[in-house]
């Protein structure tokens, strides 16, 4: 997928949003969801099952309108979590310009982060792509759990951001975290396509 | 079928504000290079907001910017009807080749695609066929593609494809522009506060607000008063709840449109984000746009037209931006300098846009080249008469030395120098012999012609719609030197002119000579104004010439023809009365020409013969003598001896002789 089209004048960013099941990908879709403006958000797909697991995956198109002359669109999706879609993840995550881990701050869930990491790192080099390269940052979620359920950002980045890449540490729910999310990673693919034009 | 644009419609009608911008931003990109940016461009907004005027100018500036495109505007309704029509004729083929030919689709309203599901499928395929062959097609609707009823999913996701933009009711400043604007196109005017008054009020669209704007014109019209702010509410009713809306109103209704005010602080999140992004893309990706951009709007600014860096936008790769723009703020500055250049020449041709668009530099190096050429200096003096060939004596002193006065500190002693005297007294030479000094000075530009010259000039200037080249060419004369300004009389515009020149030359101290038969204030038909400034100078009189100005001529004269000076024949023609130098010339020419009849000596006696005695008559003339600053050609010319002067003027001195 063409990140920036010179001749149409589009930016399109293809975001992932990629984590063990019921780590909160979809809430922090939904979230962002209801904080896009009607006129600037296109209609949000959500294939779920009856419990509301994301069954496929869940695409949100947010039109960012004009920027410096371009019009800017992001691409949201997120993967199924559970271990059993791996075809329909290694599938959303094809031509990805960005993938934000969401992560389960949850203790007894930190095994299943890992897990899910390395899957996000298989799938994406079956695409050809390297996980050191791709931009990427790290979120843990449900940080607004009681204490003694969940590991703090700081044992989460040891445990799991061995590249150190940005992270963040949010509450999906409610909302903390979500934005600030996205603008790292849209910042990293924004940058990655600074670097790609300029070469 | 198809309805043609209105010309009323274009972007320079169309008032802009916050709440439309984007889409008139879009709409000016769509025209400027159809096809190319967003396609299809989607416009949607109330009803009254201005979609068709926006839908009409775009196709008046694509139209503009490319008169050979093929624009076709019309309604979803036009549409269907002229499908039914060539359906009904058979001819439905004809139809789709029909739009598949147009460069440019213009449609409006299609929110009436609901429940018409053989148009959806027809519009849907027209697109893919005109998207793909990279065809511009730009729609309108009052609500966005996935709010149009019963919409083919499809033809959602093609109409979404492009860009969407919606335009939203304008705020209260964008209102107080419109109504300032169309108040002015009608010749209304109201009293201050008025339209603001309506502004103020919450009308739901343009149209309404153009509704009110009428009522007050009819008003005003009928009643034959002016309205203040007071009866506005009155008209217009908005006493009540209108009037509360006014106050609370305060600028700030539209806001509420686009769905932001949903949840407080969300929106918050969301635009920071977006300003985040914008930052980021600006900064990084768009490093080279912002230069180029940033020069565009520069230039644009100062009047140039940018076409050559609007190009470079459109580009895939940064490559040689930083050359490219400096070329072009090379070409500016080469376009101003010859502007300013030619602006000296000929204010008029400085006008053309040839020299506000640096890809047409060459075009406008021509069109300087041509002014330069058309803006030659004025005519200058003539050679044949040097100061040092001019004869001085007690008789013309005076204004000798107050002519080298005037040449010693130019503008500064003598200004206006008036030469005056009789004809055939030298005037002529003197006033060009000064011209000849001052024109050596640096940088002069000495205009000396005949005022017959000047004013045919004039006459020449006016016809030829040049007046401006005419004057600039005068204005740039370092010094003004006319010849009988008693042609003046009764040329009313050139002795307006003159008088312009005049008192902008004398502004400059620039030197004005002028020369005319008797003192300024005893010529006829010359205007109060000029005579007296030509007063306030200094006049000078060349009297009739005495014997050592006579005697200088002669020498002169013999000399350049080769002849022998003799003392005696000079004595006797110095001697001769004479009432000019024109007249002695004219003796001494007859002394000649005689002797070259006989082919004999010339002296004295011979003179005393010719001019005394029965003179030999000679056919011959001599040729191409110079008598008196006219050259009389002899080869052939003249056919009519008896057309010729010298065939008289002995006659008429004889009768001056018997007359004594």
């Amino acid at each position: 997928m063409s990140l920036v089209n010179f001749t149409t004048r589009e930016i399109t960013c293809k975001i992932v949003y990629y984590g063990p099941g019921r780590s909160g990908k979809t809430t922090n879709l939904h979230y962002i969801y209801g904080r896009v403006p009607d006129s600037r958000r296109g209609r949000m797909v959500s294939l779920a099952t009856q419990t509301d697991r994301t069954l496929f995956f869940d695409f949100l198109p947010i039109d960012l309108g004009q920027i410096s002359g371009f019009s800017t669109r992001f691409q949201l999706y997120t993967v199924p979590g559970q271990v059993y879609y791996n075809a329909t993840r290694r599938l959303v995550l094809q031509g990805a310009d960005g993938v934000v881990f969401v992560g389960d701050s949850q203790a007894r869930q930190l095994d299943e982060n890992l897990e899910s990491l390395q899957n996000l790192q298989s799938n994406l080099l079956e695409h050809g792509v390297d996980i050191r390269t791709i931009p990427l940052v790290l979120q843990y979620n449900k940080q607004d759990l009681p204490r003694e359920l969940i590991l703090s950002p700081a044992d989460l980045d040891d445990a799991l951001n061995f590249r150190a890449v940005p992270s963040f540490a949010a509450d999906a729910l409610h909302g903390k975290g979500v934005f600030e999310t996205l603008k790292g990673i849209s910042e990293l693919v924004l940058k990655k396509l600074a670097a790609g034009t300029a070469a | 079928m198809t309805s043609a644009l209105n010309p009323k419609y274009s972007f320079d009608t169309f008032v802009v504000g916050a709440a439309n911008r984007l889409a008139v931003t879009a709409g000016h990109t769509v025209a400027e290079s159809p096809g190319a940016a967003y396609n299809p461009l989607f416009i949607y907004s109330g009803s009254g907001l201005g979609k068709t005027h926006l839908l009409m100018a775009v196709g008046h500036a694509a139209k503009k910017a490319a008169p050979k495109l093929n624009i076709e505007f019309l309604t979803l309704d036009e549409y269907v009807e002229a499908f039914h029509a060539s359906v009904a004729a058979g001819q439905g083929d004809a139809f789709r080749r029909r739009f598949q030919n147009v460069d440019v689709l213009l449609v409006d309203d299609v929110q009436f695609l609901t429940n018409r599901k053989e148009m959806q499928s027809e519009l849907l395929r027209l697109t893919e066929a005109l998207q793909a062959a990279g065809r511009q097609i730009v729609l309108t609707s009052d609500r966005p593609p996935p709010d149009i009823a019963d919409l083919d999913e499809r033809l959602i996701s093609r109409l979404s494809g492009g860009l969407v933009v919606d335009m939203g009711t304008p705020d209260y400043e964008t209102r107080v522009a419109i109504l300032r604007r169309k108040a002015e196109e009608r010749g209304a005017r109201f009293e201050p506060g008025v339209l603001e008054t309506v502004a103020q009020a919450e009308f739901g669209n343009v149209r309404e607000l153009m509704g009110a704007l009428n009522r007050l014109v009819a008003f005003q019209a009928v009643n034959d008063t002016s309205i203040n702010a007071e009866t506005v509410k009155q008209i217009l009713g908005l006493t009540g709840e209108g009037a509360a809306a006014a106050g609370a109103g305060d600028g700030r209704t539209s806001a509420a449109k686009g769905g932001g005010g949903r949840e407080g602080g969300g929106g918050d999140e969301f635009g920071e984000f977006l300003a985040d992004v914008t930052v980021t893309v600006g900064k990084a990706v768009e490093a080279w746009r912002a230069r180029v951009g940033e020069a565009v709007l520069r230039w644009e600014g100062e009047g140039y037209r940018t076409h050559r860096l609007e190009a470079l936008l459109q580009r895939d790769a940064p490559g040689a931006v930083d050359q490219a723009i400096a070329a072009f703020a090379e070409d500016v500055e080469r376009l101003k300098e010859l502007e300013a250049e030619v602006a000296e020449l000929d204010p008029q041709a400085a006008g053309q846009s040839v020299f506000r668009d640096p890809e047409r530099l060459s075009e406008a190096e021509e069109a300087a080249a041509k002014v330069r050429e058309g803006g030659a200096p004025p005519p200058g003096p003539s050679a044949a008469f040097p100061l040092a060939a001019f004869a001085v004596g007690p008789s013309n002193q005076v204004a000798v030395s107050a002519a080298r006065a005037a040449l010693e500190r130019p503008g500064k002693k003598y200004n206006p120098l008036v030469l005056v005297g009789k004809s055939g007294l030298g005037k002529t030479h003197l006033l060009n012999a000064v011209g000849l000094e001052l024109a050596r000075g640096k940088r002069a530009v000495v205009a000396c012609l005949s005022t017959q010259a000047f004013i045919d000039e004039l006459i020449a200037a006016i016809d030829g719609n040049r007046v401006d080249w005419w004057q600039a060419r005068y204005r740039r004369a370092t010094a003004l030197l006319l010849d009988d300004i008693q042609l003046l009389s009764g040329k009313e515009r050139t002795q307006e002119e003159l008088f312009n020149l005049f008192n902008l030359l004398q502004d400059k101290d620039r030197q004005l000579v002028f020369t005319a038969p008797a003192h300024p204030n005893t010529l006829s038909g010359l205007e109060e104004r000029i005579v007296s400034r030509l007063e306030g100078g200094l006049v000078a009189e060349l009297k009739e010439p005495d014997r050592v100005v006579k005697r200088a001529v002669l020498e002169r004269l013999l000399t350049q023809q080769g002849a022998n000076p003799d003392a005696a024949l000079i004595d006797y023609l110095a001697d001769r009365p004479t009432d000019s130098v024109r007249s002695l010339v004219g003796l001494l020419q007859r002394v000649l020409s005689a002797a070259a009849a006989q082919d004999g000596p010339l002296s004295a006696g011979l003179a005393r013969e010719v001019l005394e005695g029965q003179a030999p008559r000679d056919p011959r003339r001599g040729s191409g003598f110079r008598t008196s600053g006219l050259v009389v050609s002899s080869l052939g010319g003249i056919k009519s001896r008896e057309k010729v002067v010298w065939d008289w003027v002995d006659v008429a001195d004889r009768v001056i002789e018997e007359f004594r």
